[in-house]
């Protein structure tokens, strides 16, 4: 309980490796790397210790009833909606009054959909339960029937079922309007899914630490990439155990600007520098989504940041359906940009540009990874929002698909075995992405869980190759041959090709398995929505990874060696991370064997752990339901695997399919889908020249003539006018009337003091008779107006 | 003796004071007109407090005082100007003539 109380030391460990680092690196004797792979190693252990708490704390038993009880581990003040729900079970408690429990209980039979969830809307969630709990509580897959099942209905279920209980703790952040109407908090919220990350993130972290320190030996900024290393994996750590939405941010921009800084590592040459800026702008792009989603989650929330609370009012029906899909659909835009879906990846293989154990810490486990990890811990606003129970076609499981499909497809016509390996992540992203949008939750995250493994092998592999090759990566024009003498890196490599392509029973086979089942479509029952067409773009993405993995391997391993100078065997502190990484990625799809295949059947105690580790049970979470293990699907995508490494191994061992070759430069069908592919579909020229362009060059000129001619006009006419109106104001007005009235008054004034001043003679006798007359006159008015 | 004769002799004398003001050139003439016709307002005064009380009489009493003053100031001006200007001919002096 400890470990998960005290997540946040983890990230902290790694903030303060950072800050060691970067002011006193230098001093050390490896120059910084030792306090980097330092931290990693106790970060890693850490995660492992709160990894076995996790377990621990999952498998517990829980008293009482009720999601309050099940939300036991949240601290108060986390979420407004926990803590409600924990002050009416209490009030529930203590009062023993039955009317809302008759309430819940009247409306269904198999499950009790939550006593105590007045404020998310009785209506939508009691309609939830008894259409969910219909069709799943009695599925032998062993699925919970409703958000809010208790103790009781599960009881009578016969089934031992328990709820998770993240372990939720914060602080204050700041404060918003009134005291107490709306607080931000940032801390930690620990269950599986976050447990998770935190051990792929520690570990990959910590396999490219030690592969780095020999990779980038002697680097002009060995110390500076250690930092950033440091501070990369800081945030992504921050980032997976982020407790609200705002924290979710700051990770997520954080990332962002580590992936900048670490790909721009040599920006002493242009096109790496351009690759930063690239990276750094697309995600931008993206970002603005993740803003708006965000805001219009945190209002339709009724102003929480919690994910918490986020999560319990998407998945009981307390934000609208019509507010969710717009935020899902601009959450969406984010995760386009940071985990590289059509059409905003073009980033991610020129990300190539930085040193590649950069490039296998973005694509396994940091970088990219942060826009399936955010879509998988709000999952109840993108399951809800796009319909996904039910439906068969929603914007997620597009954007996937045609990314699985047409990123693989790119991989083949590139030179360069990273950039081949940048868009086999993509469309392995497309994958996960897919499997989020068909309700494949689970599957999603057990892919991404695998993919680290054998993609971060992959990348580490591709350079060690490039070590050997004079550090290039073309592998047409400077590999070939490697297998001899680079034994350890081809063993590995291998491995994790076909881990990657899906063959049994390497992990890929699993992880890939259980989200084509996840379809449910084809061939197998059950699943969340009939998605026939994203498993056929699937199933031809999966064609296409081992078709184009397989040509990597002929070009990068087998022919003769095309480049110069004597390849060498690279050191252990590269190999030995190449062997744990392709090991692991070997063997990490055991757990999550299904129940059963076929007549078999796998124990409970070794079956679907992953999914009993990693998965939410409870109001959090959407009621999905899981395909189970499909043998026809399997054996059907088994089988295009590994017709795609047979086709591919004919084509170039053997030069068999002579009309092939060279067919694009004989058909022009072929040429111009070559010249496509080659061109990358026109994204970059689609951005680069036809967007910048437009707006560099005609919107510039357009802007510059309206600026010249329209507002300019506008203005001089303005300025213009006030002179003409000014001068006939000054002529008219002001000459005439103004100064025609004072010029009057003083010419008046001065003729009748002409006239006047013939009276004042000086003569005192004169006045003095004038005087007497004027006395005299008054008097006489006097008398006669007395008489 | 009836009163009307005394105002009309106050009358005449203030007439003839007046006159005096006004026609007269010399300064110390013209003041002396103004004691006339402050003397007729004493006549006034004096003849009626025979029949309405001996108010009257206080004011001649004050109009003597005030006379007196004004004679003391008036004749050192008319004083002044004779050492200026070697006259005291008022027709003169008409310096703030408009």
């Amino acid at each position: 309980m400890w470990f998960l109380t005290h997540a946040w030391i983890i990230p902290a460990l790694m903030a303060l490796s950072f800050l060691l680092i970067l002011f006193f690196g230098k001093l050390m004797p490896k120059k910084g790397s030792e306090i980097g792979i330092a931290a990693i190693g106790i970060a890693f252990i850490l995660a492992l210790l709160t990894a076995g708490s996790w377990y621990t704390h999952n498998n517990e038993e829980v008293e009482g009833h009720g999601d309050a009880a099940a939300m036991a581990d949240v601290q108060e003040g986390c979420s407004n909606e926990v803590d409600h729900l924990a002050a009416e079970d209490h009030g529930e408690e203590t009062e023993d009054v039955g009317d809302h429990e008759g309430e819940g209980r009247s409306d269904d039979g198999g499950s009790d959909e939550g006593t105590d969830d007045h404020a998310l809307g009785q209506s939508d969630s009691g309609e939830y339960a008894q259409s969910d709990s219909g069709e799943y509580a009695q599925s032998d897959s062993g699925e919970y029937a409703a958000p809010a099942a208790t103790s009781t209905a599960v009881a009578s279920e016969g089934e031992e079922e328990h709820l998770t209980r993240p372990v939720v703790r914060c602080a204050a952040w700041a404060e918003i309007g009134t005291p107490g109407s709306s607080l931000i908090t940032w801390g930690t919220m620990v269950d599986g899914q976050s447990v998770l990350m935190l051990v792929v993130v520690t570990l990959i972290s910590l396999m490219v630490f030690i592969y780095s320190s020999e990779y980038v030996s002697g680097d002009r900024r060995y110390t500076h990439y250690f930092a950033f290393l440091s501070l990369f994996s800081a945030s992504m750590l921050f980032f997976v155990l982020a407790q609200s939405t705002i924290q979710m941010i700051v990770g997520w921009e954080l990332v962002g600007v580590c992936s900048f800084v670490l790909i721009g590592h040599w920006w002493e040459e242009k096109p790496n520098s351009n690759a930063a800026l690239k990276a750094f702008l697309t995600n931008r792009v993206g970002d603005i989504g993740l803003l708006i989603g965000v805001a219009i989650l945190y209002f339709a929330a009724g102003r929480s940041f919690s994910i918490l609370d986020l999560n319990i009012l998407a998945a009981n029906g307390g934000i609208s359906h019509g507010i969710l899909l717009v935020a899902s659909v601009c959450l969406i835009f984010a995760v386009m940009s940071k985990s590289g879906q059509f059409i905003l990846h073009t980033w991610l293989p020129d990300a190539m540009a930085g040193p590649t154990p950069v490039s296998a810490l973005i694509h396994a486990a940091t970088m990219v990874v942060a826009g399936i990890y955010m879509v998988a811990r709000l999952y109840p606003v993108f399951f809800e929002g796009l319909s996904i129970a039910g439906s068969s076609v929603n914007f997620l499981a597009i954007v996937g698909a045609v990314t699985a499909m047409f990123g693989a497809l790119l991989a083949f016509v590139q030179k360069d075995i990273k950039k081949v390996l940048a868009y086999s992540t993509i469309s392995q992203l497309g994958f996960m992405v897919t499997a989020l949008g068909v309700g494949a939750w689970t599957a999603a995250l057990f892919h991404l869980f695998t993919h680290a493994m054998f993609k971060a092998t992959l990348f580490l592999g591709a350079g060690s190759l490039s070590n050997a090759a004079h550090h290039s990566f073309d592998m047409v024009n400077d590999m070939g041959g490697m297998r001899k003498v680079l034994p350890r890196t081809f063993w590995t490599f291998i491995v994790a090709t076909a881990a990657l392509a899906g063959i049994f029973p390497l992990s890929g086979f699993w992880s890939k398995d259980e989200i084509l089942a996840g379809h449910g479509s084809l061939f197998s029952a059950g699943g969340n929505g009939t998605y026939h067409v994203m498993l056929v773009m699937l199933l031809i993405g999966a064609f296409c990874t081992a078709a184009y993995m397989t040509r990597t391997i002929w070009y990068a391993f087998y022919g003769e060696f095309r480049g110069h100078g004597t390849p060498h065997e690279s050191g252990s502190r590269i190999t030995v991370p190449l062997i744990i990484l392709a090991t692991l990625g070997a063997v990490v799809g055991v757990l999550n064997l299904p129940e059963k295949i076929g007549p078999f059947t796998f124990p409970e105690s070794i079956s679907l752990q992953f999914e009993h580790f990693v998965e939410p049970v409870g109001a959090y979470f959407p009621a999905i339901s899981h395909a189970e293990f499909n043998i026809p699907l399997a054996i059907f995508s088994l089988a295009l695997a590994l017709s795609a490494v047979l086709v591919t191994y004919l084509y170039y061992w053997k030069g068999a399919f002579k009309f092939l070759h060279g067919l694009s430069e004989r058909n022009r069908v072929a040429g111009l889908g070559k010249t496509i592919l080659v061109n990358k579909y026109y994204f970059d020229w689609l951005y680069t020249d036809v967007i910048t362009g437009f707006v560099k060059g005609p919107a510039a000129r357009a802007t510059n003539w309206f600026n010249q001619h329209v507002l300019d006009g506008i203005v001089d006419g303005t300025g213009k006018g006030a002179v003409v109106a000014g001068q006939f104001v000054y002529e008219n007005i002001d000459q005439k009337v103004v100064d025609g009235a004072v010029k009057d008054t003083a010419i008046a004034t001065s003729e009748a003091g002409g006239v006047l001043r013939h009276m004042q003679t000086g003569r005192i006798q004169q006045y003095a008779a004038l005087f007497f007359a004027a006395a005299a006159l008054l008097a006489g008015v006097f008398v006669v107006a007395i008489g | 003796m009836l009163l009307n004769q005394f105002l009309l002799l106050a009358a005449i004398l203030f007439s003839i004071g007046v006159y005096g003001v006004i026609v007269r050139k010399n300064g110390v003439l013209v003041l002396m007109s103004v004691e006339l016709m402050l003397n007729a307002v004493n006549i006034n005064l004096v003849a009626f407090s025979t029949y309405h009380g001996l108010g009257g009489q206080v004011f001649a009493l004050f109009v003597i005082a005030v006379a007196a003053a004004e004679v003391g100031v008036g004749l050192a001006i008319v004083l002044l100007i004779y050492r200026n200007r070697r006259s005291v001919d008022i027709d003169q002096l008409d310096e703030l003539k408009g």
